[in-house]
């Protein structure tokens, strides 16, 4: 299963092609991340935002913070030599949103519908 | 046999899909980036369960007056370093550095240490004050979401220990470096993994 | 000292477990002693249990599931006669608490022990074979999770013996499977058998994603991949997606019956529906891990006993993808009745629609495949063409009921059941068969007997119209599923051809085991002498029959697809190899798999009666098993090129020989 003609199939996630910028891209990233998470818990707890839009915010924060990871510190990125690694990650993204968000979904209907445990319960007797 | 004889010539225009088999390091990775992807999915059903949940406190206290957003920024903090310090400790492995990348995944042991000392606190606290994990659906959901990813740092923090054992007793070979590529990809996954918690979990709490 | 373990674990009041019991004892006993005096167990402990070869690995994970299928079959045929008996006032012979387990027992072991180990075998054997490799990405983690799963088959098996089985269906929901409502052992062992053999799936999933994205023969790009790589390519996605879903869910599950959480429980706030919604989050993918590969079998056996290359390739690959896409968008159909209204009730009945719309573009290329072709009517294409007239029609009640105010008359009806078995018998096990005969000589060197074959395909056809039509009918007069008697008799006579047909599939599982029997008494006659016995398209049938441990001697250069079919067709298959032969190295065999599935089983069982002194032994046994295994350096062993030379000598001047006698399109 030796290959010997040089890098095939791609790079393994997290190998940064040009290591002698290594170093620089966790600085870059910890440069961007720290703001970004300050950010999230100011946004949180400041008097300041609106709100109902709060937990826009947040998301946004948090997708930019994993963004940030994934890309400085995983070094996952629209390469040729990292298609399946994004194309695997796509697909985890895909997966979660389906399930945290459908699962969001459907339960809220269900309870909107449905007897709560605790009244059922309280009906058995 | 022969299927049309010789190899593939080696020019940079064969695609990366043509080239046969991959490099161990590369298979080793991906497989591994793979498992990170299942656990992440793992996760995900852990997130969903909460946030239905978050709301069923059975009369008990919910997560606003439980959490300390403090302690939690400094848990974050930990974390967010102990990745940068990982990175650097990745690069001292690659280079094969052994006095750096004992220096930087110490750092990052100790930062993880800390971190899960943090939450030790946070979840007995939880405890004394009657708000343990089989009080309410909602508390369930929080410590085993939380307290999974506690898991997966504890879990992470005794194979760093094995790694560097098996760096002074195997020294720097293929396996040890694939190893510890993997354990870099596993460290950062829990920092991602955390944003989702502090955000969601603690950010989050109404 | 033994938790809740005590002699009355022990069914001594039940005879037919006890027999049962007995007779498996005796029958283990023997074919021990029988290996024990033939010497045989140091040539199984080398060439088998440690084996880290795909071919060995998969042939384990096959026989696991057919010797699974005699105990979930005989589990279908005791409720078949129960229910055959058990009209009007006659109470059969199962009393509820015992029939409960069944069919509990019955969709357990067929789902989990059956089916998903034959077909994860099935891909284990033919994947890195079609893609012209010399294993999967990770041949010690596939040992293990072939013996994770088996653990899990232990623990499950344990259960008739020592203790009892879970009474909550295949799924096990709450309440019902919390400890307030199921406070015995039954639900443990269903869980933790579950969580042991779900890991070692979701490993066997990595791997062999890892194996077709990242290693194929130099030259074969996705475009002239097998397209039975395809749909293994997107069934094993699936299991890395689905299956962490249901650990953690089992996992939360286990957390309300041993650490008194709440998350599906009837009191302090907890949601029995989020359990359903889970589970089938990953139930739905589930099923289409098991027919996807099965899919592909069909494929293969299509084009090559048509002599013809698959109609619409490329359309059956992107009908496979998007398959495996919208497989995760469905999920609620199994829970329409749960209450979530009409808004999300219509938004899935129709993605479970849109679903079945690749599924046809495939039953039209196959059948434009078989159409001009020249057909060789074997036992595969048998199982094929008996798989799309069954599987049609089973897709089509699917389909009905998609359809939420036609599933609010019929879920949970036997028409459900008859549904359910109609894609899953129809779908997997037609695909299993075709598949195991297909390969089979590539695996053991000799053909299987034709003649049995075909018998034992008529039995399983006319066995399953017979055993699952009436279900469809009783399902519309309201019969409902999972039910020990009932009292109209009017329904009596279907249930009696029910248990015909139960009894016809029997005689096909019977002549199966004979067949393979006869056939290896008879295997010199029908000896696969050239390694292409069926005149195949792909890699595969290039090697050897069986190949050696390091599958092919020279490395394919792949320029197209079906490059085996184009290699014959201009004469270069048996031209000489130019190319010097080197020395191998391949994977060191390695005891990790079953010294992990040991302690696995220690852990298990301890888990399940609360010993926790014996779960500190099984979970410290395993930490020292991996420890251990992370020091070894010697991981590859050298087969010398001497040893290379001369089986090609033997091999190779047989398989030339073979081809000589080949024109193209010529049947062997």
């Amino acid at each position: 299963m030796m290959n010997s003609q040089g890098q095939a199939q791609g790079a393994a996630p997290g190998v940064n092609a040009h290591d002698h910028h290594g170093a620089r891209s966790y600085l870059v990233g910890l440069l961007y991340a720290v703001p970004l998470t300050l950010g999230s818990f100011w946004a949180a707890t400041s008097p300041l935002v609106y709100a109902p839009a709060v937990p826009v915010l947040l998301a946004t924060l948090a997708i930019a913070q994993m963004g940030v990871h994934v890309a400085f510190f995983l070094h996952i990125s629209s390469a040729p030599d990292q298609t399946n690694n994004l194309l695997a990650l796509a697909f985890g993204v895909f997966v979660t949103g389906l399930i945290v968000f459908g699962s969001m979904m459907i339960m809220t209907h269900l309870n909107h519908n449905m007897m709560s445990m605790d009244e059922l319960m309280k009906i058995q007797r | 046999m022969s299927v049309a004889g010789e190899a593939l010539p080696i020019e940079p225009e064969v695609p990366l899909s043509l080239r046969g088999p991959a490099p161990l390091r590369v298979v080793a990775g991906f497989g591994f980036w793979l498992f990170l992807l299942s656990d992440i999915i793992l996760f995900a059903a852990l997130f969903a369960t909460y946030s239905v949940l978050s709301g069923s406190t059975a009369g008990g206290p919910s997560g606003a007056e439980l959490f300390d957003k403090r302690h939690v920024f400094i848990e974050t903090m930990c974390l967010l370093t102990s990745s940068v310090t990982c990175g650097f400790g990745s690069l001292a492995v690659q280079r094969a550095d052994a006095r750096a990348m004992f220096v930087w995944m110490g750092a990052t042991f100790i930062l993880g240490v800390t971190f899960l000392t943090l939450e030790g606190r946070e979840f007995a606290s939880m405890v004394a004050a009657g708000a343990g994990p089989s009080h309410s659906a909602f508390l369930s959901a929080f410590f085993t979401l939380v307290g999974t990813h506690g898991l997966h740092v504890s879990l992470g923090l005794v194979w760093l220990v094995i790694m560097l054992l098996q760096v002074m007793t195997l020294g720097f070979q293929p396996m040890v470096g694939r190893r510890f590529f993997a354990f870099g990809l596993f460290w950062h996954a829990l920092d991602i993994v955390w944003i989702g918690v502090f955000t969601i979990v603690y950010l989050g709490a109404k | 000292m033994l938790g809740r373990l005590s002699w009355s674990a022990i069914p001594f009041d039940q005879p037919i477990v006890m027999w049962t019991s007995a007779t498996v004892a005796v029958v283990l006993a023997t074919v021990f002693a029988l290996i024990t005096m033939k010497g045989g167990w140091p040539y199984l402990w080398r060439e088998w249990i440690t084996s880290v070869d795909h071919k060995r690995i998969g042939v384990m994970y096959m026989i696991l599931g057919l010797v699974m299928l005699v105990r979930g079959f005989s589990d279908a045929i005791m409720m078949r006669t129960q229910l055959a008996l058990a009209a009007g006032n006659a109470p059969g012979y199962l009393p509820p608490e015992h029939y409960d387990q069944i069919f509990s027992a019955h969709g357990t072991i067929m789902i989990f022990f059956v089916a998903m180990p034959f077909v994860v075998g099935l891909m284990n054997f033919a994947v890195p074979l079609q893609l012209g490799v010399r294993d999967v990405a990770f041949p010690k983690l596939n040992s293990v999770s072939f013996w994770l799963t088996a653990s899990g088959v232990l623990l499950v098996n344990l259960s008739l013996f020592v203790g009892e089985f879970a009474r909550t269906g295949w799924l096990a929901y709450p309440p019902l499977s919390e400890l307030a409502y199921s406070p015995g052992v039954g639900v443990d062992y269903y869980l933790w058998s579950l969580q042991l053999s779900g890991m070692g799936t979701l490993l066997a999933g990595i791997n062999l994603t890892t194996t077709i994205l990242k290693m194929r023969a130099p030259g074969m790009g996705y475009s002239r991949m097998p397209i039975f790589c395809w749909t293994a390519l997107a069934s094993n996605l699936l299991i890395v997606a689905a299956f962490p879903v249901l650990t953690a869910t089992f996992a939360m599950l286990l957390l309300d019956r041993y650490c008194g959480f709440h998350f599906f429980t009837n009191d302090l706030g907890g949601n029995p529906m989020m359990y359903v919604n889970l589970i089938w989050i990953w139930g739905h993918p589930e099923v289409y891990i098991l027919i996807l590969p099965a899919f592909g079998v069909f494929s293969e056996v299509v084009a090559t006993f048509s002599g013809k290359p698959l109609f619409g390739r490329r359309s059956m690959v992107l009908a496979t993808m998007v398959i495996c896409m919208l497989s995760f968008m469905v999920w609620l159909h199994h829970f329409f009745t749960m209450g979530a209204g009409a808004d999300v009730n219509g938004f899935f009945g129709i993605m479970t629609m849109i679903i079945a719309v690749p599924t046809g573009v495939k039953v039209f290329n196959w059948l434009f495949t078989l159409y001009g072709g020249r057909i060789q009517y074997t036992v595969p294409l048998y199982w094929t063409v008996g798989f799309i007239v069954t599987f049609v029609i089973g897709g089509m009640t699917g389909v009905l009921m998609a359809i939420p105010p036609a599933d609010f008359v019929l879920h949970n009806s036997l028409f459900l059941i008859a549904h359910f078995h109609n894609v899953a018998i129809g779908g997997v096990v037609f695909g299993a068969m075709a598949g195991y005969t297909y390969w089979f000589p590539k695996a053991f060197g000799f053909k299987l007997n034709e003649r049995l074959g075909k018998a034992v395909f008529w039995c399983w056809f006319i066995g399953f119209y017979l055993a699952f039509m009436p279900l469809y009918a009783l399902g519309l007069m309201g019969a409902t599923r999972r039910m020990q008697h009932y009292s109209n008799t009017h329904w009596q006579p279907l249930m009696l051809v029910a248990l015909a047909g139960a009894i016809v599939i029997l005689l096909g599982i019977g002549l199966t085991a004979l067949q393979l029997i006869v056939s290896i008494r008879q295997r010199h006659q029908h000896r696969d002498q050239t390694g292409d016995p069926w005149n195949g398209r792909t890699l595969e049938w290039s090697m050897p029959s069986p190949p050696p441990a390091w599958n092919f001697t020279e490395v394919a250069t792949v320029r197209e697809t079906d490059a085996y079919w184009h290699s014959k067709q201009s004469g270069s298959a048996s031209s000489p190899s130019s190319k010097a032969i080197v020395d191998m190295h391949l994977p060191r065999n390695s005891p990790v798999g079953i010294f992990l599935a040991f302690f696995a089983v220690i852990l298990g069982f301890a888990l399940i009666w609360r010993i926790d002194w014996l779960a500190g032994i099984g979970l410290i046994g395993a930490i020292v098993v991996v420890l251990r295994e992370a020091w070894k350096t010697d991981l590859e062993v050298r087969v010398p090129a001497e040893e290379v030379m001369a089986f090609e000598r033997v091999h190779g001047t047989r398989l030339a020989a073979g081809r000589e006698g080949l024109t193209p399109g010529a049947r062997s």
